[in-house]
Parts: C-alpha cells; sequence; structure tokens
C-alpha cells in the first residue's frame, strides 16, 4: 500500500528564505553625523508637538467664541458650518501634530539600526506534551469519567438541554398585540387595514380624493383614512408599512390588464406602494410608460398590465387595490387586497 | 458599409448643425434677454401672439408634433397640454429636441421670453389646458417650508431623491436634479407633468401645498453645508469613493512615509 | 541604569510593586525590547486598530446625547425644515447632537468616518495578509479571527447606519427585514422576534442599540485582543531581505522606536479622522427627513461595505419557486445568505484549503512575493474584481444618472460580467505574475540590464547588464521552489487498488495547478556565475563608470550559465533532473 506523506512535495527545498548575502552595512543618517541637523531635527519635533498646543487653545476659543448657527463661506468647500469646519480642524490638527511630532523624532533622532532576534518553533517540545497527556489521563483516571457511565451520560443530557431556557425566553420578544392574538406573523402580514368603503385620503395632506381630482397621469401618495385614527403608540407606522398605496390615472383604454374585473374607476388605478421584492416603498411612476421601478433594487412593474414585473429581482407582480366611489363622490377601497402586499415570505405561497 | 456610412454621417452633420443654430440662439438670447420686461405670464395671448405663435410652432415643432400639433409617431399631441406645458418645455431648453435619447435633457433655451409666451399662446388657443402660473401662484414667502418638506419626501424624493439631486429612471431616463431650478418652472411641472413625470394638478396638490414644496426646494439649493464638504449629497456611495480615494491616501501616504528610512 | 529624576523614580517605584505581586518585569524584560519589522504595508492593521479605537471613543460620546427610542416627539431643535415634523426620539437627539450640541457633528461625522476606515482598513490588511501569504502555518487561527472581526465590523457598521432613524436608515432594516422574511420555514416567525412584531414596530432602535454599543463591540475587542496576543506570541512575519531568514525577525525594538512609530501613527490616523470629520459631510441626516415606512428617497444606498450586498440584490434575476404552498425567495437567499455564506466561509478556511492543496505543512515567517504565488494572486485579484462589480451593482442608480447610461444596460452588464470578468481576470493576474517570475530569473541569471549598449574592442556591441544589488538579490533569491504532489500510485505492485487514490490524485492536480507553472529558481552556482557575468559586463565598462560594490560576486566564478531552451518550468526541470 502506498500513501502520500504531505512532505513527499518538498524534498527540493526545505531550508526556507535562505539569504545568500549578508546584511547591508548601516548608512548613518544626516543626524547620525552632523550635530547640526540632529539639533535642526530636535527643533523640528518640539515645534511641532508646540503647534500642537497651540492649535488645543484654538479648539477651545473656537468652542467658545464660534455660535453654533454660525456659516462661512471657504472656496472649495461652500458654505458650511463655521464651528464645525474649525472645531474639526483645529482638534485634527493638535492630533496630527502630535503623531508626526512622534513619527519624526523617531525617524530622525532614535537609533535606525536594525536588530535581529531569532524566532523559534511554535510547536512545543515533546517532554511537555507528554506531561500534558499524563496530566490528563491522571485527571481521567481520578474523576472516573471513564468508568461512571451514567454520570457521563446524564451530565451530557443535563449539559444538552439547560440553554432551552435561554432560547425560550427569546419568545416574547414579539408580544401580540391584542388584534394580532391568536395570530400567526404570516396570517397578521397578509392583511392590511383597508376593508370595504375605506375612504383613501392622500398622504401628507389627509384629504379625501374624488376621481375628478386625478387627471390623466396623476399620481397621488395615498392612505386609509382610518389610519388617522391610529395613533403612533397603537402601531400607526406598522400599518402605514402595509397599506399604503398609490393611485394613478390613465386613460381607460391604456390599461391593457388588471388583477380583477373592474378593480379601476374610470381609469383610476390602486396599487399597494410597498415592493414585493424586499420591501422598499416604491412610487417611481413613469407615467408615459405606466412603469413602477423600485429605487433599492430597480424591480420595475408595468402597472397598465396588472403590476406584473417587468425588470429586476422582484418576483411577484404589484398587489392592487380594487377602488369605487362612495355615495359622496370620493374613491374608496372596495375590500383589503387580495394577496399579501409587501416582501414575500416562506408561507405566502 | 453603406449602411455604416450613412449612420456615421448624419449624427455628425446634425449635431454640427445644431451647434452653430445655438451659437446664434444664445447670442440673440444674450442681447435680447437685458431687455427682456416681465410680461410673460399672459393667461390668454393676444390674437397676434398666437399668430406670432402659430409661425413658431410651424418652424420649430411642427415635423415632429404634426403641422396641427395632432401628434405624430415621434411625438405626442399638444392639443390640451396647456400653455404651462409649452413654457416648461420650452424655457427650460428642453424643446425643441437637440437630439434624439432617453428623454429631452434640460440645455440652454432656444427661443426668448417673448417667443415662448407667443408659443404657450398658439398651444392654448388649441384647447383648454394648465395656464402658465402666476407670480402669487409660486410666491413662497409665506410657505411652510417643513411641512413643504414632509409633502416633498411623499410626492418627490422617490425621484428626484432627498435633496434634489436628481435619480435615475427606467432605460437611461433620469429625474433630473432641481438645483437649478425656478419656483415658476417646479410650479409648472408639477402642474404638467413633463415627460415621465406624473402630473400633480392643483386638485391634488393645491397652491398652497405647491408653494410649500417649492420652498423646501429652494431651502435645499441654497442651505449651507453644515458638516463641511457636501460631497454632491449623493448618499453613501460617494463617501465610499471619497474614502477609498483621498481618506486612504493620506493613511496610506502616512504609513508609507513611517516606513521610509530617513536620510 | 541612571534613574535620577524623581518622576522616573517614581515609576521605578511603581514598577518594583507591580512586580511583586503580578511578577511583571519578568514579562517586560522580555518584551520591551521585542523586535517588530518595518514596512508600510504592516500598518494596514494598525490603522484599523486605531480607528476603531477612535470609534469607540467618539461613539462613548454620541451615546451621552442619543436617545435610543422610537416614541414620536415633535422637533423643536434648531434645524428650521423640521421643525414641527413628527419623528422618533431617535432621529430628534440625532439632529440635536448634529445641530444643538457644539461640536456634536463633528464628533458624529468623526464616528461615521472613523467607522468606514474601520472596515476599509480591516479589508485592505486582509488583503496584505492574503497576497503575501501571510496566514500560512503557524497563522491559520489568527486568518480565522481576522474574518471574524470582519463580519463583526460589517454587523457594527449596519446596526450604527440603523440607529439614526432618519430615512435612508429605515430603508436598510426595511431591506435587511425583507432579507429576513425570505429565510425558509422561520422566516416570518424570525422577523417577528427580531423587530417585536411588524415592521417597523416600536422596539428595533432601542434593541439594536444595545448590541450596537455593548455586544458588538464587546466582541470585536476580545477578539481584537486574541488577534494582537496572537501577533506579540508568534512574532510579525517579514519580507524578504537582506540577513532575513525564516528563523529570524529583523526590525526595530519596541522600546523606543517601534513604540514612538506605532504611538505616533495612532496620532497621525486620529488626527487625520477628525480633520476629515471636520471638513467633509457625511451621513447629512437632516437632508433625508423622519423614517416612515411608506417613503423613499432615489439613490437610497447602503455604506459601501454592504453595498456589494445590495448590488448582488439588485443584479439577481428574480428566481422564486413555490412548492406546496410554500415560497423559495431565490431572488433573496441567493444574493443575501448563500453567496456572503459561501464568501465568508470560503475566506475563514482558504489558509487550510491551500495548505492541504500544496501539501506544505511547514512554518511560514517569511512573507511571500505575491508574484511567486500566482494561483493565490490570481485568486485574490478574482475575488476584488467579483467584489468591485457587485459594489457597481450597488451603485447602479448614481452611476447611470452621473455617466448618462441607463440602470437596465448596467444590471445587465453586471449580470454578465460577474461570471466573465473574474475568471479572465484570474487568468491574466496568472500570466503577470509568471511574467515577472520569469523577469526575476533573468534577473539573477543575466544581472540588470542597464540600458547602456557598449561597443567591445573588436566592434562587437553588447548591453551592459549590472549585478544586482545586495538587497535585490536577497529579495529575489527568497523565493523557494515548490514542486506539485507527485501523481500517486493507482495500485502497488501487487495490484491492491491504493487507499484514497482520488483524493491523492485530485490533491496532485490541484497541486500542480498550483505550483506547476511557477518558473524554477536557478541553482546558486548559477546565481553567483550569472551575476559574475554581469559584473564581468560592468567591468568592460570600468573606465567609464567606477564599481565599488559587490566584490563578493565579481569575485565568485564557476557554475552553468543559463541558455536558450532550459527548462524554466518547474514541471520540465523535474522532469529534465529526473532523466539524469
Amino acid at each position: 500500500m502506498t500513501d502520500i506523506s504531505p512532505r513527499d512535495g518538498h524534498e527540493v527545498e526545505t531550508k526556507l528564505g535562505h539569504s545568500p548575502v549578508a546584511d547591508i552595512p548601516h548608512r548613518p543618517r544626516a543626524t547620525d553625523t552632523d550635530p547640526k541637523a540632529a539639533r535642526r531635527a530636535e527643533r523640528q519635533v518640539a515645534s511641532m508637538f508646540l503647534l500642537s498646543v497651540v492649535f488645543v487653545i484654538l479648539f477651545v476659543v473656537a468652542y467658545v467664541g464660534i455660535d453654533k448657527s454660525t456659516t462661512i463661506y471657504i472656496p472649495v468647500m461652500g458654505t458650511v458650518g463655521a464651528s464645525q469646519v474649525a472645531l474639526g480642524f483645529c482638534l485634527g490638527a493638535a492630533i496630527l501634530l502630535i503623531g508626526t511630532g512622534a513619527i519624526q523624532w523617531a525617524k530622525k533622532l532614535m537609533p535606525d539600526v536594525e536588530v535581529v532576534q531569532q524566532r523559534h518553533l511554535m510547536e512545543s517540545p515533546q517532554s511537555a506534551a507528554d506531561e500534558a497527556a499524563a496530566n490528563y489521563e491522571r485527571g481521567k483516571e481520578e474523576s472516573g469519567f471513564a468508568r461512571f457511565r451514567m454520570i457521563r451520560r446524564t451530565l451530557i443530557a443535563a449539559l444538552a438541554l439547560f440553554p432551552i431556557p435561554l432560547v425560550i425566553m427569546l419568545r416574547d420578544l414579539w408580544v401580540p398585540t391584542p388584534e394580532e392574538e391568536g395570530k400567526s406573523p404570516a396570517e397578521i402580514l397578509s392583511t392590511t387595514i383597508w376593508r370595504a368603503d375605506s375612504r383613501i385620503v392622500s398622504d401628507g395632506t389627509y384629504r379625501p380624493v374624488r376621481p375628478e381630482d386625478l387627471p390623466v397621469g396623476g399620481l397621488i401618495s395615498a392612505v386609509p383614512e382610518d389610519l388617522t385614527e391610529i395613533e403612533e403608540i397603537q402601531g400607526n407606522l406598522n400599518a402605514r408599512g402595509k397599506a399604503a398605496i398609490i393611485l394613478i390615472r390613465m386613460e381607460p383604454d391604456e390599461i391593457r390588464s388588471q388583477q380583477g374585473e373592474g378593480w379601476d374607476y374610470q381609469g383610476i388605478l390602486a396599487y399597494s406602494k410597498i415592493c414585493t421584492h424586499v420591501g422598499c416603498p416604491i412610487a417611481l411612476y413613469e407615467q408615459r410608460t405606466h412603469h413602477l421601478l423600485c429605487p433599492c433594487h430597480q424591480s420595475t412593474f408595468d402597472l397598465a398590465d396588472s403590476g406584473n414585473v417587468v425588470f429586476g429581482p422582484a418576483a411577484r407582480r404589484m398587489p392592487q387595490l380594487p377602488i369605487g366611489v362612495d355615495a359622496e363622490g370620493y374613491l374608496v377601497a372596495k375590500s383589503d387586497f387580495a394577496e399579501p402586499v409587501g416582501a414575500s415570505f416562506w408561507e405566502r405561497g | 458599409m453603406k449602411f455604416l456610412a450613412a449612420r456615421r454621417r448624419s449624427p455628425i452633420v446634425a449635431s454640427g448643425l445644431l451647434v452653430g443654430a445655438l451659437a446664434v440662439m444664445g447670442l440673440g438670447y444674450a442681447a435680447i434677454a437685458t431687455v427682456q420686461p416681465a410680461q410673460a405670464a399672459l393667461a390668454v395671448g393676444t390674437e397676434t401672439q398666437v399668430e406670432a405663435g402659430r409661425q413658431l410652432y410651424l418652424e420649430g415643432c411642427s415635423s415632429c408634433h404634426g403641422l396641427e400639433a395632432q401628434g405624430t409617431e415621434v411625438a405626442p399631441t399638444l392639443v390640451g397640454v396647456g400653455a404651462a406645458a409649452v413654457d416648461f418645455q420650452v424655457s427650460t431648453g428642453r424643446m425643441p429636441l437637440a437630439a434624439p435619447g432617453a428623454q429631452a435633457p434640460s440645455v440652454y433655451p432656444t427661443y426668448d421670453e417673448e417667443q415662448v409666451a407667443a408659443m404657450a399662446a398658439y398651444i392654448a388657443s388649441l384647447a383648454p389646458g394648465p395656464a402658465i402660473p402666476t407670480a402669487e401662484q409660486y410666491d413662497y414667502a409665506d410657505a411652510d417650508v417643513a411641512l413643504g418638506g414632509e409633502l416633498f419626501r411623499i410626492n418627490c424624493a422617490q425621484c428626484h431623491q432627498a435633496a434634489g439631486e436628481g435619480g435615475a429612471l427606467t432605460q437611461g431616463k433620469y429625474a433630473p436634479s432641481l438645483m437649478e431650478s425656478s419656483p415658476k418652472t417646479i410650479y409648472m411641472a408639477m402642474l404638467t407633468g413633463p415627460q415621465s413625470m406624473p402630473v400633480f394638478s392643483d386638485t391634488q396638490l393645491d397652491t398652497q401645498d405647491k408653494q410649500d414644496i417649492i420652498a423646501y426646494v429652494m431651502d435645499l439649493q441654497t442651505a449651507p453645508s453644515p458638516g463641511g464638504l457636501s460631497l454632491g449629497r449623493l448618499g453613501p456611495v460617494t463617501e465610499g469613493v471619497f474614502l477609498a480615494t483621498a481618506v486612504f491616501a493620506m493613511l496610506i501616504a502616512a504609513a508609507v512615509w513611517i516606513g521610509m528610512k530617513a536620510r | 541604569m541612571t534613574t535620577t529624576s524623581p518622576v522616573e523614580k517614581a515609576g521605578g517605584a511603581t514598577a518594583t510593586y507591580v512586580d511583586k505581586r503580578l511578577g511583571s518585569n519578568s514579562f517586560l524584560s522580555r518584551n520591551l525590547g521585542k523586535v517588530f519589522p518595518d514596512h508600510w504595508s504592516f500598518m494596514l492593521g494598525e490603522i484599523a486598530l486605531y480607528s476603531f479605537i477612535v470609534v469607540l471613543l467618539t461613539g462613548t460620546f454620541l451615546t451621552l446625547f442619543f436617545k435610543p427610542s422610537m416614541i414620536e416627539v415633535i422637533y423643536d431643535g434648531s434645524y428650521v425644515p423640521l421643525k414641527g415634523v413628527k419623528m422618533s426620539e431617535a432621529y430628534a437627539s440625532s439632529l440635536d447632537i448634529s445641530f444643538d450640541v457644539r461640536g456634536g457633528l463633528l464628533l458624529r461625522q468623526m464616528h461615521h468616518w472613523s467607522a468606514l476606515i474601520f472596515v476599509a482598513a480591516i479589508a485592505v490588511h486582509m488583503f496584505r495578509v492574503f497576497f503575501t501569504g501571510a496566514f500560512r502555518k503557524p497563522r491559520e487561527f489568527n486568518w480565522i479571527i481576522g474574518v471574524g472581526l470582519t463580519v463583526l465590523a460589517l454587523a457594527a457598521g449596519f446596526s450604527g447606519y440603523s440607529l439614526p432613524d432618519d430615512l435612508l436608515s429605515g430603508t436598510g432594516l426595511q431591506i435587511a427585514r425583507g432579507i429576513v422574511q425570505a429565510t425558509p420555514i422561520v422566516g416570518t416567525w424570525m422577523a417577528f422576534l427580531l423587530f417585536g412584531g411588524e415592521f417597523p414596530g416600536t422596539d428595533f432602535i432601542s434593541m439594536l442599540y444595545g448590541i450596537h454599543i455593548l455586544l458588538i463591540p464587546g466582541l470585536i475587542l476580545a477578539l481584537i485582543t486574541v488577534h494582537l496576543m496572537m501577533v506579540w506570541v508568534q512574532k510579525h512575519t517579514q519580507f524578504p531581505g537582506p540577513g532575513r531568514t525564516n528563523d529570524n525577525v529583523v526590525g526595530y525594538p519596541l522600546l523606543p522606536v517601534y513604540m514612538a512609530k506605532a504611538g505616533g501613527f495612532f496620532f497621525v490616523v486620529f488626527g487625520i479622522i477628525a480633520l476629515v470629520g471636520g471638513l467633509v459631510t457625511i451621513n447629512p441626516i437632516w437632508i433625508f427627513g423622519p423614517y416612515t415606512p411608506d417613503q423613499v428617497s432615489a439613490g437610497s444606498q447602503p455604506d459601501w461595505y454592504i453595498g456589494w450586498l445590495d448590488g448582488a440584490l439588485r443584479i439577481m434575476p428574480n428566481w422564486e419557486t413555490v412548492i406546496g404552498g410554500f415560497t423559495i425567495s431565490w431572488n433573496i437567499m441567493i444574493p443575501a445568505m448563500i453567496m456572503p455564506g459561501i464568501v465568508f466561509t470560503g475566506l475563514a478556511l482558504y489558509p487550510f484549503i491551500e495548505a492541504w492543496v500544496t501539501g506544505d505543512k511547514r512554518e511560514h515567517n517569511l512573507l511571500d512575493r505575491p508574484r511567486n504565488a500566482p494561483v493565490r494572486t490570481a485568486f485574490g485579484m478574482m475575488a476584488i474584481t467579483f467584489y468591485c462589480l457587485l459594489w457597481v451593482g450597488g451603485a447602479n442608480d448614481i452611476i447611470a444618472t452621473a455617466f448618462d447610461l441607463s440602470i437596465n444596460a448596467i444590471t445587465w452588464f453586471l449580470r454578465v460580467m460577474i461570471f466573465v470578468l473574474p475568471p479572465i481576470v484570474f487568468v491574466v493576474t496568472k500570466r503577470v505574475c509568471l511574467g515577472l517570475q520569469r523577469r526575476d530569473r533573468d534577473k539573477l541569471l543575466h544581472g540588470y540590464e542597464s540600458g547602456r549598449v557598449l561597443r567591445l574592442p573588436h566592434g562587437e556591441f553588447i548591453e551592459v547588464h549590472e549585478p544586482l544589488s545586495a538587497k535585490d538579490l536577497a529579495v529575489i533569491t527568497a523565493k523557494t521552489d515548490i514542486v506539485p504532489l507527485p501523481a500517486p500510485e493507482r495500485a502497488d505492485a501487487e495490484g491492491v487498488r491504493s487507499k484514497g487514490y482520488r483524493i491523492h490524485s485530485l490533491r496532485h492536480r490541484l497541486s500542480g495547478f498550483f505550483y506547476a507553472d511557477n518558473v524554477t529558481r536557478p541553482t546558486d552556482a548559477e546565481i553567483e556565475a550569472g551575476q559574475h557575468h554581469a559584473a564581468h559586463d560592468a567591468a568592460l565598462e570600468a573606465p567609464l563608470h567606477e564599481y565599488e560594490d559587490q566584490d563578493e560576486i565579481r569575485n565568485a566564478h564557476g557554475g552553468v550559465l543559463h541558455h536558450p531552451g532550459m527548462a524554466d518550468t518547474n514541471a520540465e526541470q523535474l522532469e529534465e533532473r529526473s532523466q539524469h
């Protein structure tokens, strides 16, 4: 039987780093030979340290003397915060000068002759290995770890189980709200606060929207009116993160397809604003092409064609919200989304 | 070969002509600009203005938009786009289109204010559409900057970027930077939804909302950079580039200096 | 020793006092004169260390003012364009640090810049270690710790980027949540536990804050300590040079030169960070506005060290599989989990893979020149290319607007190039390395080409070759020949199939891939002859040029000259030797 020892390949050269040449003779620096140069270097280093002191003083002056709202015009940089720039410059200069001084000192005035030290192999001598092994054997013998089989096995079981409480306690990182009670995360992710007759209000101004308010080619970022009644503490942002929509209007004959029969209202379409890839809000709507582009990863959806993906990493179409008008002529949702909005997840199907 | 030669020749000739034309227009504009009174914001033009506008239209626009502004395969109809759309497109130099591309860039305007007003009056005479906003409409002196910021982040930042520096759209199109835009241009852009931009009519964002947004953009244009050099306010990419070039050049230069032997 | 000043006397007394309790003097006696080799590239790791110290210092300051809370407040600070806007307390306090604490913006910007420098310095330091083979035995553990530090640095950076709760940081978190949610089976639960429910919830900032200021820095500190202790115990590697061998270390003693230089460099790094933090804006959070989950800014980007992952997400095709009502999001898992998993695992295991493939079990204290390990160098360049392409992907929208390109075109370009360009870079790098090796060999055999042409008395023209300097000679000759592992026997004499044949044969082929193309180092005799010849050349010129150095080389003689047609790769030469 043959077996290859890893060393076999290295018979050609066993000694590493064989250097055939002796050390290069040390070339003295100007500061080694010329006392004047040495004194000059000394003054140089000292003046750097002194200048550092000056900058610290200037820093304090700037801190006290410059109002934090003052701005100053500096060529190249433009108009900038005066306090910020002065403090940064003084602090930086003060610290930098300590460093350059120390390095200059080391380079010019401290000996620059390189020293040789021997290395030793990392490996311990065999005697140490033997001793360690003997100690281990003694410990094993004295503890009876090998003999007491029952102790050994129960100990392993105990050690294996003791982290469980630590992991279990992570469960309550999420305490369900009363509405979330009894629902799995997937179920919660699958619904929004949209329901039949939820009025659509434009985001920011919270004004309800009439169909005639939205011209062809127009875009409105909108939310359900109910959202305005949810306090922040009750999870306003959570609800917003799922319910945000965009309203767009095109000529009815430009709509090639939509996700449900009659889900538009006279060419007004409502789509989720949350990308189906990893959940960025999207409203980069190009009114000519009817394309919706995600600024995060460039998934592109065709809103004239059921919100289908035309480019990028998103795999699923943009969910559409069916809309109509209520008795007062304002736009409302006809129901919640028919499919979960936002980033994909395992149970989504 | 013939095909190649034809392809090669046309853009050069076209751009040569264009440069020449632009130079002439530019000189003309420079001569007129100084004596131009601010009288362009007429809602409806006089008859002579409409006629002058029609002439200008036929010379400069009809080859693409059609003799009756009905639109062709290469250009949309202008019937009903309103005076505001004409003013926006022509006064920012987007129209007439310099060269075919993903979208019309804002370049030096070809026509002077009077001519723009005439063309706007002509287009407005064809069918009703958004009128050119009056100076009071885009006067943002009393506007709420903070509210404008909110509305900007909801409606504008997704394309024009949080600092208004502009951003990419699909297939080479882009939302332009707002750093040079005037209040009037911003107002008209929202009103008319030029090119890829959606429309934000006065029924979606009313005049007050628009003034707030304009106030915020003007603040972005003029605001100092509190933290020092702004790096174009483009976010972490330019910061990363600055890090990799300038900062590491300094750090490595220092390391090399330390490693060098003193003489 | 003469210690006369009162300060020194007190210091001496303290040393004695401590020594009686800890025995510290024996440690000091061994280590105050410890030698550190000097090279600028050995400072790259120091940049990482020092920027981390600056991160800690500035971060500690920021904790005094930052409020890690998502409670909604109405902003009433001095930044006018946000006055009266609803926002989280975290964002409001970040604005206060920026506008209402004097020097606060400076420290915030220093914190952010030094964090970027920290990660970048780690990366550059890692390149140095990789390309010079400093990770080889006995330093494999330290390499793994370094990889661990890299991952922790990314986590530290990302968690910090997410804290101010501005629109940019929240967008980053939303993407992170989307990625977590895409995990098969447990994704939704993990996301709900991590965020305390739905996104964004109200707990995340305070939880992340604990992780960012306590857990991650604690781990980093612990690992840095071990990292440095290992360097201390194993002594630093060195580049080849005159008098430098695998068994010694040549450099400056800790006290005073190394301490002054390293200590000085700390202040230089600190000072540069303060200057940059004072003069150059980073992360102007006031522009992005407060975070809400339905707003976004164009050009939303992560910091550079996460940019490559974002780029991978961007260029990934939209693959998704639905099996039995369950969704497997390949479009998220491949770029955001599987790819980085492979990258970091591969990185951590690389020293072991290379040692296994090459069969090299020796201790290496002398660094490789990158050209002398062409396959490793080519791998490294390939990885850098891969990373850069992904980073371009992460910046594709900025690049599109800056250079008037289409993001769709850039994405498609990258989808193709990510597979095409790295192998091309691999091949080119390997070729370049082998070319440099050949040039080194020529230098050993013929000396430098001086570029001076000499006309000999009998009319012949020759180009004068000069002998190499002692330093160059030492550097070039430090290269060791490594021969690929021999092919294993398929079966022994009795026809019994040898054990592990397949594995051995794989190793044989892989080590051939690593080393077979290497240019062999000439023998010492050949080198001496070559240098002698070059010296002779130069001597012909002597009336024109005075030569003082290289006596020992000029006096050397004998040996075989290299001639055209002589085997110059390992494999060929091995074959030739076996024939003799």
